[in-house]
């Protein structure tokens, strides 16, 4: 080992956090990613290795900093929307959904109901496909290489719904401040209700696969314990936490959109393992189904945008006719809208825990300031906490497990 | 406003002459940046706020004083409230506390801060860019900053063009 020498100026910024034992040459310095399958993305970690067991892990992020924070500042509310797809792109819609909720609240819009239950069904649906990926990928990751191509059968469905309405597969932009883009296209009804009829028995495959496999149980259980006050100290959310016994849902305890009219549960765990992970976001996909099958059932018909002329464009019918409206239209798509000074803070429950946005306003008709409190970001966070001690191997299922999106984290 | 949250203000205005404003239903209660450890931990061992949801920060160029406000956002399990508090900062180059100790997360907040703004958290363990490259030069969210316009740079041309970047160098 004499030939292995490391020096802290070859480690750029993070010399000083690397060992005496490593700088000896004990342990080994390994660099995982930031082009490697199976850190899902862009993430580096620079690992210190004793044989095979993690002694440390430094996550390196950043790789996928697209700047849309400084760049949301440059364009007018509405306009900007379109690059909240891009943050956490398994959750477009979500993204979409908390930004329109945060301008809404910041000008006080009020939003139909038809609009609010449509809403509702997408980020719902939103869920399942965000849950599917994570469950074929991190089945990839632990060999289970069958999840993969059967998760992506179903998301795909979703995917096809998600077509139907905005036009594109992923980032489809439907959601806008005060309502939704349009109306859903003649068809939605009864394909969200074929995959609702679909998908449970789905479900059950994936479980028949994963759940009691010795091979899955092995390489989970007991692997990355977070504790409960670990997991509240460092700030985790989503089903992270709720894989460590705490039953907190903002779609339960702070309802927006309507979700306050539909019954569901929160499934918990108390292991805060692994394997106990995996339990929570099965269940969550089948508690999505619930709601959706609620909203579907009581949609309610009426406008899907709101009426306020002063936020929200007419429709083209109405230009045609009205000089009043020919004017709302020009004066909001060249100027856009002006909400009143102040700031507000937005969060919903996105697949991967609290999306929150901060949002604040000087009076122009660009936001002052955008903030993305993202959940992969948070989440990611305890990952050194979860290694440490653990095989390289299992360092695998945890990335999996904390189920990042690099888009989230780096935004 | 709910009851339980006007007694946590009240407690915040009157301990730390603290000054309090709502908008759509938040609350927002501006501190001094000495007082930010004293509050927290005044939020989190007594009054139940026991998770930092989000900190982060706002450049006011031109004003200097002050120039920037940086934010954080308390949740409380135990009451379902949330409560916002703002600390203004002074100067181009500003520090602050951390409340690192307090709230272990704050760690990748602080250091996104700093990387965007250029704030420093003293007593923060590990102070370095988190998004940006290391060696990047300037404070991105910054007002004064520019929006594009960068040039690629490789080593053949970094010196002419790192010359002529349009951001001020310190």
């Amino acid at each position: 080992m004499d030939d292995y020498k490391i020096t802290t100026d070859a480690l750029d910024d993070v010399g000083h956090l690397i060992s005496e034992r490593a700088l000896k040459g004990e342990t080994v310095l390994l660099n995982m990613g930031p082009q490697h399958p199976s850190t899902h993305g862009v993430l580096r970690l620079l690992l210190e290795l004793d044989g095979e067991v993690v002694v440390n892990c430094i996550p390196d992020i950043g790789f996928l900093h697209t700047g849309i924070e400084k760049n949301m500042e440059t364009k007018t509310y509405e306009k900007a929307a379109v690059m909240t797809d891009r943050l956490d792109y398994l959750n477009t819609v979500g993204n979409n959904l908390v930004y329109c909720l945060a301008i809404e609240k910041l000008v006080g819009l009020d939003v139909p109901a038809r609009a609010q239950a449509l809403r509702v069904i997408l980020v719902e649906l939103q869920r399942i496909a965000s849950h599917l990926v994570w469950l074929g990928t991190h089945g990839l990751d632990l060999a289970a290489m069958s999840m993969f191509l059967y998760c992506f059968r179903e998301r795909e469905m979703i995917m096809d719904i998600m077509e139907m309405v905005g036009g594109q597969r992923m980032m489809a932009t439907c959601i806008r401040p005060g309502g939704m883009w349009r109306d859903v296209p003649a068809g939605f009804e009864e394909a969200v209700r074929q995959f609702i009829r679909i998908f449970p028995k789905r479900i059950k495959e994936y479980e028949n696969l994963l759940t009691r496999n010795p091979l899955f149980l092995e390489r989970t259980k007991n692997i990355g314990i977070l504790s409960k006050e670990d997991a509240l100290r460092w700030g985790v959310t989503g089903p992270m936490l709720r894989a460590s016994g705490v039953a907190h849902d903002l779609r339960k305890v702070r309802p927006y959109s309507g979700y306050e009219l539909y019954d569901f549960d929160i499934p918990t765990q108390s292991d805060g393992d692994t394997y106990a992970r995996y339990l929570v976001r099965m269940e969550e996909m089948r508690q999505s189904l619930r709601i959706i099958q609620q909203a579907l059932d009581k949609l309610p018909s009426g406008p899907v945008r709101s009426n306020n002329r002063k936020f929200v464009p007419p429709p083209r019918a109405e230009i045609g006719v009205s000089m009043e409206a020919l004017i709302h239209h020009f004066k909001l798509w060249t100027e856009g809208f002006t909400p009143t000074k102040g700031a507000v803070y937005e969060a919903v429950e996105s697949p991967r825990g609290e999306l929150g946005v901060y949002l604040e306003s000087d009076g122009t008709p660009k936001p002052f300031r955008v903030h993305w409190r993202t959940p992969s970001f948070l989440n990611l966070q305890v990952l050194p906490l979860l290694a440490k001690g653990h095989l390289v191997a299992d360092l695998v299922a945890l990335i999996g497990t904390i189920d990042i999106v690099l888009g989230d984290v780096d935004r | 406003m709910e009851e339980k949250l006007q007694k946590v203000v009240n407690r915040l205005v009157q301990q730390f002459e603290a000054e309090s404003s709502g908008f759509q239903n938040e609350i927002t209660v501006v501190i001094k940046p000495a007082q930010i450890e004293d509050v927290c931990r005044l939020l989190r061992d007594e009054l139940g706020f026991d998770m930092l949801e989000d900190e982060t920060a706002v450049d006011y160029w031109p004003a200097q004083s002050p120039r920037f406000h940086v934010i954080y956002q308390l949740y409380s399990f135990q009451h379902n409230t949330r409560i916002c508090l703002r600390v203004p900062l002074d100067g181009n180059a500003p520090s602050m506390p951390s409340i690192e100790s307090i709230y272990p997360n704050a760690n990748w907040h602080e250091r996104e801060i700093f990387d965007f703004f250029g704030i420093r958290f003293d007593g923060h363990s590990d102070l370095r860019r988190i998004l940006m490259p290391h060696d990047w030069e300037g404070y991105p969210l910054r007002k004064d900053y520019p929006l594009g316009y960068e040039e690629v740079m490789f080593s053949f041309n970094y010196e002419e063009i790192n010359s002529r970047k349009p951001y001020v160098k310190e």
